[in-house]
């Protein structure tokens, strides 16, 4: 099982100009915040469920940056829909990753349904994401480097993660307009 | 209707191709079918399905960050489904704009529509989305446009409700 924080920030370390990273409410927030601070980032701390909607319109308006995503199981189990809408409408400049700890760590570690019967490579294969793998390793990570830059998307990485809390790492600012226009200043510099 | 009478959805793509919105989601609604039928004919917009609305809110706000404008369409049951995810755009300040055909309140057939139908502007009212209102033809394009312009100048969330009345309330038969 990976560790995950290690695991992002060094997928984080000598990023290339033309990625841009978005993350999902809680700890995956925490995790690529823990990777410094960058204003090419922008990290949900709330409205659960939509950090793959968001991330699949800025992949439309953005052809030519790459577009990465971290979010949890939880983040993911809450719009399942989405990766079908992600499947159909499909952007070749998108990768998901998907930090699956199978809990919610954040509340109190209860199982989540990837604990259980679900699997979520599989459910991406379903909804129609042909590239999607499940890695276990984090020695893995040069594969998922060359998923994230060179790979046509949309693709959805399974990153199973050892489920432990970790120290919480705050963004820049906790108001949105603040993190969101940063961002975007990111994108027309 | 008379091919010399123009469809009112005609006037909401006039305000779309005049305000640069290039990206319309929706989950879809009879309502809103020939106003999708010209966008999806237009090589400017893209048309994204959605499976559930709140899946709109979140595309709407990461078109907005990447320097597209954007409008979702649902009906009014769909309204209930973005609560939360309206946080989004609110909190970050983000322009948000939908336009919802109603259903459950002019001559309404189907009584499962009514309760949403009721609660539609109390929800969007709640999460402080600014509400507009078309009740006759005439007065959608202009109506739209301001909603648009009122969410897009002003960095704020804002629903056009399309009335049942101008749409036209579906009468079922059995068999």
């Amino acid at each position: 099982m990976i560790d995950r924080r290690p695991f992002v920030q060094k997928i984080l370390k000598n990023r290339k100009p033309n990625l841009r990273v978005i993350s999902g409410l809680g700890t995956s927030t925490w995790d690529v915040m823990s990777g410094g601070d960058n204003t090419s980032n922008f990290g949900f701390i709330g409205a659960m469920g939509q950090a793959i909607p968001f991330s699949l319109g800025l992949a439309k308006s953005q052809p030519d940056l790459r577009i990465l995503l971290f979010t949890g199981d939880g983040d993911t189990l809450m719009s399942l829909g989405s990766i079908a809408t992600v499947a159909n409408h499909p952007v070749s400049n998108l990768s998901i990753v998907v930090l699956d700890n199978e809990s919610y760590v954040e509340t109190g570690s209860q199982p989540t349904a990837t604990a259980g019967k679900t699997d979520l490579e599989l459910v991406a294969k379903g909804s129609g994401i042909s590239n999607s793998y499940t890695i276990t390793n984090e020695n893995d990570y040069d594969k998922v480097i060359k998923t994230i830059y060179e790979e046509e998307g949309p693709s959805l990485v399974v990153a199973k993660c050892q489920a432990k809390a970790t120290p919480l790492v705050f963004p820049h600012s906790f108001d949105g307009s603040v993190s969101i226009n940063r961002f975007m200043s990111s994108i027309k510099s | 209707m008379t091919a010399t009478i123009k469809d009112w959805r005609d006037d909401i793509y006039k305000v779309f191709k005049d305000l640069d919105i290039t990206m319309v989601s929706h989950v879809p609604d009879a309502g809103h079918t020939p106003l999708i039928n010209l966008c999806e004919k237009d090589n400017e917009i893209d048309v994204v399905t959605l499976t559930t609305e709140q899946d709109g809110v979140g595309l709407s706000c990461g078109a907005y960050a990447g320097g597209r404008k954007s409008a979702l369409l649902m009906q009014s049951s769909g309204v209930g489904n973005c609560i939360n995810a309206l946080a989004l755009p609110n909190i970050c300040r983000i322009p948000f704009l939908t336009l919802v055909s109603m259903r459950g309140e002019w001559g309404e057939f189907i009584p499962w529509q009514v309760p949403m139908g009721l609660g539609t502007p109390k929800v969007l009212e709640a999460m402080d989305v600014k509400i507009f209102r078309a009740d006759y033809k005439e007065e959608v394009g202009s109506t739209v446009d301001a909603a648009a312009r009122f969410a897009f100048n002003t960095n704020r969330s804002a629903a056009v409700l399309l009335s049942q009345k101008m749409i036209g309330a579906k009468q079922f038969k059995n068999g």
